[in-house]
This record gives structure tokens, sequence and C-alpha cells, in this order.
């Protein structure tokens, strides 16, 4: 029972993590029709970034705010740059182009770096608090939920109440009317990028420390997971993201606990097979809204 | 009727590719008159309105709304010259309230307490709409949708209307309701609207201009009253 | 040719009228593919012997890549399905011949036979892989297709480790591999020994790729990547067709990774990464999609990119740990570009080459 406890409140605070990643893949699945596959590599040079800042100044906090920063840059640079000019015709063309994004940014972060896992600190303990006798969760992990929670509630009253959030959704939904109403869609579009990177960059900061630490390749299969996560929930709807991240960070954390760590990634392919092939819409689908 | 020109379109060319729909378009619409443009399916009527408000680039030509161009200014900047163009289907954002498509419109306006008042006006010209603030708008029918649509344009005060088809699949009575409105924003607060119409006789009825396309041509500008009244013209070019 | 034509459904009679000729041009074809291949084989062994054999080993692993390259253009470039799992793909081939070899070897076997047996066994086990991954597959769309292929390229080489107790881990397996015949001569450089048979192996494959492209099997991949609504009314089999192209290109890439795990005589995760996956994209994407010559072309690039930052690494003085960073990702950093300049500037990107190439077809078709 204490086992369960431990790893239930361990699997939500991954799963938060992987909630916050599935969220921004859907912010740019909803704004451009994109899955950005480059979102694990644009985050993990943002944390690279906060690596530099923390070790060079020493504080921690510094490069976690350089970190956002940087991603919500990478995000406009990447959407301005690079996939404004993609043809979106065809729907292979913008994931090759994210590919390539990948390889190229992880090999320039690891011609920087180098290839080799650098220390990624935490800012709170680690260790868990008990509470009457039973393990339940660590500062760190408080730390955790109390950051995605905010950003969370943040981007939903962002979207829900203010006029920026208004914009944003019009031109994802209708960019042409959008157009006429005096929305300028393609801003909007770089700052739902913009968005949805930051966001990245600060799920890998919260997420590198329980792993093995920073290297190009630390955000892949953390990528997959959020996808799955994202798939669960269905790709266009950022509730079903939060709680399709909840879900696998849950799974990942019982089938670690229960049956070993290795077997981690295998029990991520076989979740996202099967609610491909039983729920392709994802779990959380919401009624079909489509436009006229 | 010496009013000042309010759209003068001179020469205007435009089209999706190669071979050009619109060829060498002349028209002239004064301000705070109602103009209606009719002609056969496929006639260069919707291409019209989107060059004229640049959802397509035209390849030649002069659009001066008030005497400025306005060709070159980006689609998104033509609210702020006071161009409203609710496009064919509508437009209305299915996924989004029917608050939030109204509030839209006036996103775009400094004056916030105007934009404030300027929707409040509109759900007092649109009763149903009221009663459906919250509603999606996938969830209205068409009538309320043309309400919708004809509403979001005006909550930004424009001062030529660009309306496409708004009688599209809506019964006789709120077509004539439509059509009375029209006359009567004009009346009331000048709006210049160029109107693009199937249905002929309604949009005659209302229009200070009648306008008739056919292949890509302005082949009668007249008075209205002219179009309606002229047997030989109505036989010659609108078939009834 | 009768067999295969007794597998097609009888609906397609129209299509059968017509088949006189085709059916006499499927023979020139076939000829024409056979010629082809034996000049290539015989030109590759006059090369052997015109070439230092480090060179050979280099020939010998683009034969490795191409045929993984090939086997991909055939799925996305004529099928239109992506695939960012063929990394794994390949894993599954250089697996299966590692664990055969060492089986070989353990019981004291001997003869060369059994390289072939464990060749063959390669592409048994990653059929069966590919089946399993296509039939998913041919369920899927755009994105998710991407993503679950992904997945499995990221997630099958960890099996590794997962099962370390059969794989080894991180550390991988040795692949024993014979020596070349002594009928060949006591002094026959292994070298050129290891580009004959991956040369003999890869050309086999690209001469089946090739009679399959032209086939009747070809043009269906062809048609539902164009328009599945339009194959399907056609009579085609859309599922069906999708799980057969990824299989076929399973098969191939199951039979470069073999090789490659022949010509390295060992295999371990690391060598069959995510990167390697989008390595076999590019290059499928660059050397033009929808062509085996385009397959060609990525292939070499695959082998000669590394060389080339390694011999540009060298001209200038470096640390090594600096050369050493520089050498292990600059060929990965110009990949990625050259790839994302390529999406860009192709107009239309890869739809843009598709339909310029389906429509060529077709024009010489009629
Ligand atoms: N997006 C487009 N791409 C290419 N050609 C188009 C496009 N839209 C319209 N056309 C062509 O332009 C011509 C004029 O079309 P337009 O839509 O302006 O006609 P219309 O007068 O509005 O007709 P309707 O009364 O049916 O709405 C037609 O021949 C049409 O086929
Ligand atoms: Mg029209």
């Amino acid at each position: 029972m204490d086992r369960f406890v431990f790893l239930t409140v361990d699997g939500l605070s991954r799963g938060a993590v992987y909630a916050a990643f599935a969220l921004a893949l859907v912010l740019i699945w909803r704004a451009a029709r994109v899955v950005n596959f480059a979102q694990g590599a644009m985050a993990v040079a943002a944390a690279y970034v906060a690596y530099t800042v923390s070790t060079t100044t020493g504080s921690y906090w510094l490069g976690f705010v350089v970190a956002i920063v940087a991603g919500l840059l990478l995000g406009a640079l990447v959407d301005r740059v690079v996939m404004r000019h993609v043809d979106h015709a065809s729907p292979l063309n913008p994931v090759i182009v994210a590919l390539g994004l990948v390889l190229l940014i992880q090999a320039v972060l690891g011609m920087v770096y180098g290839n080799e896992f650098r220390p990624a600190e935490a800012p709170f303990s680690r260790s868990a608090l008990t509470v009457g006798g039973v393990a339940v969760l660590s500062p760190y992990d408080l730390f955790v939920f109390a950051t995605i929670g905010v950003v969370v509630s943040g981007l939903a009253w962002l979207f829900a109440r203010t006029p920026v959030g208004l914009r944003m959704r019009a031109a994802a939904f209708a960019p042409e009317v959008s157009r006429l109403l005096g929305v300028n869609v393609g801003g909007m579009l770089t700052l739902g990028w913009a968005l949805a990177s930051g966001v990245g960059a600060l799920a890998a900061m919260l997420v590198m420390p329980t792993e093995l630490g920073l290297h190009p390749h630390a955000m892949d299969l953390v990528f997959v997971s959020a996808f799955t996560a994202a798939v669960v929930g269905g790709l266009d709807s950022p509730p079903g993201a939060v709680v399709g991240g909840l879900v696998v960070g849950l799974l990942l954390s019982y089938v670690s606990g229960y049956a070993g760590s290795d077997l981690t990634p295998l029990a991520v392919l076989v979740l996202l097979l099967a609610v491909l092939l039983v729920r392709p819409g994802g779990l959380f689908a919401p009624v079909a809204a489509r436009r006229v | 009727m010496s009013a000042p020109d309010l759209l003068v379109v001179r020469g205007l060319v435009a089209g999706y590719g190669a071979a050009p729909v619109l060829q060498a378009i002349d028209l002239t619409v004064p301000a705070g008159t109602i103009a209606a443009v009719v002609g056969a399916n496929g006639a260069g009527k919707t291409t019209l309105l989107r060059a004229l408000s640049g959802m397509i680039r035209p390849a030649a030509g002069q659009v001066l709304l008030a005497g400025d161009e306005l060709r070159g200014t980006p689609v998104e900047q033509l609210v702020r010259r006071g161009l409203a163009h609710v496009p064919e289907g509508r437009g209305v954002i299915s996924e989004l309230t029917v608050d939030e498509n109204l509030r839209l419109g006036g996103l775009w306006r400094r004056d916030r307490a105007d934009a404030g008042r300027a929707l409040d006006e509109v759900y007092q010209l649109f009763e149903p709409l009221a009663r459906r603030r919250r509603h999606l708008g996938h969830q209205l029918s068409g009538g309320e949708r043309q309400m919708l649509a004809l509403g979001r344009a005006l909550v930004g005060r424009p001062r030529l209307l660009l309306l496409d088809e708004p009688s599209l699949g809506l019964a006789p009575r709120v077509v004539a309701r439509t059509m009375a409105l029209l006359r009567q924003l004009r009346d009331s607060t000048g709006l210049t609207v160029l109107l693009v119409e199937q249905n002929v006789r309604s949009a005659l009825a209302v229009a200070d201009q009648g306008v008739v396309m056919s292949l890509g041509r302005v082949v009668i500008a007249a008075p209205a009253v002219q179009l309606r009244d002229d047997v030989d013209l109505r036989h010659a070019y609108l078939g009834f | 040719m009768s067999a295969t034509r007794a597998a097609l459904p009888p609906k397609r009679r129209p299509v059968e009228a017509d088949d006189r000729p085709v059916d006499r041009r499927f023979h020139s074809t076939l000829l024409r593919h056979l010629a082809v291949v034996l000049a290539a084989g015989l030109l590759l062994v006059a090369v052997s012997y015109a070439i230092e054999p480090f060179r050979n080993f280099q020939l010998a692993t683009v034969a490795a890549y191409l045929c993984a390259t090939a086997g991909l253009t055939v799925l996305t470039g004529l099928n239109g399905q992506l695939s960012l799992g063929h990394g794994a793909l390949m894993a599954t081939g250089a697996y299966t011949v590692a664990l055969c070899q060492n089986a070989f070897a353990d019981r004291g076997m001997s003869g060369g036979w059994l390289l072939p047996l464990s060749l063959g066994a390669a592409i048994v086990s990653t059929v069966a892989v590919g089946a399993v991954v296509g039939v998913a597959a041919a369920r899927l769309r755009g994105p998710y297709l991407a993503g679950v292929t992904l997945a499995v390229a990221i997630v099958v080489p960890a099996l590794a480790v997962t099962f370390d107790g059969v794989f080894n881990g991180e550390q991988g397996l040795s692949v024993p591999v014979e020596p070349p015949p002594l009928s060949l001569g006591p002094y026959f450089p292994y070298e050129r020994w290891q580009l004959w048979l991956t040369g003999a192996a890869t050309l086999l494959a690209l001469l089946l790729l090739a009679n399959l492209i032209r086939s009747r099997y070809g043009r269906s991949f062809r048609a539902v990547r164009d328009d599945e609504v339009a194959a399907r009314l056609a009579g085609i089999h859309v599922a069906r067709t999708q799980v057969l192209a990824f299989v076929v290109s399973a098969a191939t890439a199951g039979l470069g990774g073999a090789l490659l795990a022949v010509l390295a005589q060992s295999v371990s995760p690391g060598a069959f990464s995510l990167t390697l996956s989008l390595f076999l994209l590019m290059a499928v994407v660059i050397g033009g999609l929808g062509r085996l010559t385009g397959a060609l072309w990525g292939a070499v690039l695959l082998v000669a990119l590394p060389d080339l930052t390694h011999s540009v690494t060298e001209l200038f003085t470096l640390s090594p740990a600096v050369a050493q960073r520089l050498e292990g990702n600059l060929p990965l950093a110009i990949f990625g570009l050259t790839l994302i300049v390529v999406m860009i500037a192709a107009p239309g990107g890869i739809q843009g080459l598709l339909s310029r190439l389906g429509r060529r077809l077709r024009a010489r078709r009629s």
C-alpha cells in the first residue's frame, strides 16, 4: 500500500510534466496543424542555455527564467525562419522539416556541449517527506505540481478570457475570416509557437533533474511519452492533453515500480498503439464540432 | 444624389491562376448608398469582393476608398480603414460562441468603450443573438448565422460593408427583413453597402444602384429603379 | 506470372484486357533489370580490385545502407507512408543475424551456406516485426503514423537493454563471420570479400524491388499514394497494399541491418538509434523520393558525408576533444540543415516531387 501511494504520487508528478509537454504539442497542432516533432530537441536546447547560465552565475533561478525565455524565442524563431516557409499541402512536409530540425539542434548541442550527460540540479530536495510513516511526496514534487498548475491555469485563462487568447483561437480555427476581422493571423501563429516552445522548455527544466541529466537526446523518450499523452487525450483537446499526461505518468510509474523500469519504453509504445488502434480520436475526443 | 464617392474601382483585374477572372472592372459606389451586384453563377461577383478586400491580390487596377488606394494594404489592416467583408457562406466561426464571434468583430478597435457600445447595439438589433450568447457557432440556425455574421461586421462600425449573398438559403421573410435592415442602416448611419446577390428582385428593391456582371465584366451599372422598371434591360440581362 | 495474376481480384477485367502488351513489357523490363544488375555486379567486382581495402569496406557499407534506403523509398516515395522506424527494423535484422551466427558458432557449425541462412532468418524476423507495425500503420495517417514509427525507433533499440540476457545490453553482441573461402586464394583481402557479399545481396534485393515497382503491385502502391479513394474505387485493397509495402520495405531494411552487422562484425543498440532512422529518411528525401537511383545517392551520402567532414576537420588543428565533437555531430548538422533547405526550396516539397514524378510516369505509360 505504501508503495502504491508512493508510485501514484511519483506518477502524478511525472504525469504533470508530460501533461505540460503534451499541452505544448496540442497548442501547435491546433494553431498550425503541425505535430512539432522538434519540440523535445528545442526544449533540450533551452535547458542547455539554462545550464550555461546557472553554472556561470551559480543561480538556478536565473537559469530557470532564461530557459523559458530561450524557449519562447526559439519557438518564434522556428516559426518565422523555418515553418512559415514550408508548404503544408502535404502533412508529410512539416513533419520531415521538424525532423530535420531535430537532427540540426541535437547536432549543434553535441558540438557545443559534447555528447555526455551533464548533471541537472534540482532546486528542492527530491527525497520524499513522510506523512504518518508513509513516504508521500518530495518538496521537488510539490514544486512541479505548483509550477505546472500555474502554467496550465494560466494558459486556460489566456485562451478563455483574454482578447489575445480569443484572437489566437480564431486565427487557428478560421484564418481567412480572422484576417478579415483584423486579426494578425501570422503574428498569432508565431505567438502560439513561442508559447508552446516556452511551455516545452519549462517541462524540460522540470523533468531533467528526475532523469539521467542533460544530454542532446534527453527528451527523446519524454517526447514519445508526451506524444502518447496528447494522443490519449485527443490531439485537439487541451484538457485531454492534461488528463492524458497524468494517465501516461501513472501508467509509467506503476509499470516501472511493479515490473521494472526497463519496461517503461515498451509500455509507452503499447499504450500508444492500443489507443490509436482502438480510439484514434483519443479517449476524450470532444463531440465533433467541425467548421462549416 | 451628389454624395462623394466612397468606393471607386478602376480597371481592376484579378483571378486565381494564369487567366484572370475579372477583366478590367470599373465601379463607383457613392457614400451612403447601396449598390447591388448581380449576375449569373460564376460571373465573378465573389471574386470581385475578394479582390476588393485583398483576399486575392489584384493584378492591375485601382481600388480607392474615400480617395485612398486600398491595394497593397494587408487584409488584416482593412478593418482599420473602415471596410468590412462578410464572405460567401458567412464565415461564422463554429468553434467560438456567439459572444466571442461578435467581440472578435470589435477587437481591433482602440476605442474600447465604443466597441462595447457597438456590441450592445448589435445585441439590441438582433434579439435572437442576445438569447444565444453562449451558444457555439455551429449550434445556430442559418438565419441566426446570418445575423451573427452581419452583426459581427457592424460591431466594427464600418464605412463600407461588402456582403456576399446574405440571402443564401434563407426564407423569403428573413430575406426581406435583412434587406429592410440594410436600408435602415444606410438611412440612420450612412452605411455604404456593396451587396452581391442572386436574389435579384429583393436586391434591386433595396439598392440605389444595380450592377450587372457577366463573365468577369460589368455590363451595366445603372440606377436600380431603371433596372427594375426597364423591361428590355431586365429581359436582356437578368432574365425576368 | 500466372500465379500473381490468380491472386488478384477478378473485377480488374478492363485492366486485364490490355495486359498482353504489359506482359511482354514485363519480360523486357525483367531482362533489362537483369542486364543492369549483372553489369553493376561486374563493375563492382572490377572496382573492388581497383581500390584499396578501406574503400572496399566503405562501398560495402554503401551497399548495406542502399538496401534500407531503397526499401524506404518504396514505402515513402511510392506508397506515401512515412516511417521513422526503419532504424529499428534494421536493428531487428542485425540482432537476428548476430543471434543466428552466434548460435551456429557455439555449435561449432561452419560452411558457406550458414551466412545466407542467417540473412534469410534476419529478413524473416524483420518481416514479422514489419507486418505488425505495418498493420497498425495502414490504419494511421500523417502525424499519427510518424508518431508511432518514431516511438518504434526510440523504443525498440532500448529493448536490447530491457532484455539484456539475450541482447547483452548497451554492450551488444559480436557477429562471428567466416573468412573468405580458400578457393579465392590465401591472400584475398577480407574487405573485398565483404564488398562482394554485401554487393551481391544488395543487387539481388534491388532487382526484386525494381521488378516489384514495375509490376501491378507497384502500380497499386502509387495509386494508393496518389488518391486512396480513387484507388479503392479502382478495386485496390488499400489496407492490404499498404501492409504489403510496409512488409517489403521492412524486409529490405532488415537485410540492410543484417549486412551492416556482418560488416561491423558486431551489433549494439547505439548503432541503431533514432538518429539512424532520421538519417535514412533524410537520405531518401535528399536523394530524391520515389526513385531507386535517389536511394543510391542517399546511401552514398550516408557514408560519404561523415568521411568528408572527417577530412575537413583534419584540415584544422583542433584539440582531440573538439575534433571528436565535431566529427560526430557535423554530418548530423549538415544533414538536418540540408533536409530543411531541400524541403523548403523544392516547390511543393515532397508532394510536388511525388506528383511531378507521378505525372511523368503516367505520361510515359500512356
Ligand atoms: N479559388 C478559386 N480558384 C480558381 N478559380 C476560382 C476560384 N474561385 C472561383 N473561381 C472561378 O472564378 C470564376 C468566378 O467565380 P466567382 O466565385 O467569383 O463567381 P460568382 O459570381 O460569385 O458565382 P456564384 O454566384 O455562383 O457565387 C468562376 O469561373 C470560378 O470557377
Ligand atoms: Mg459567389
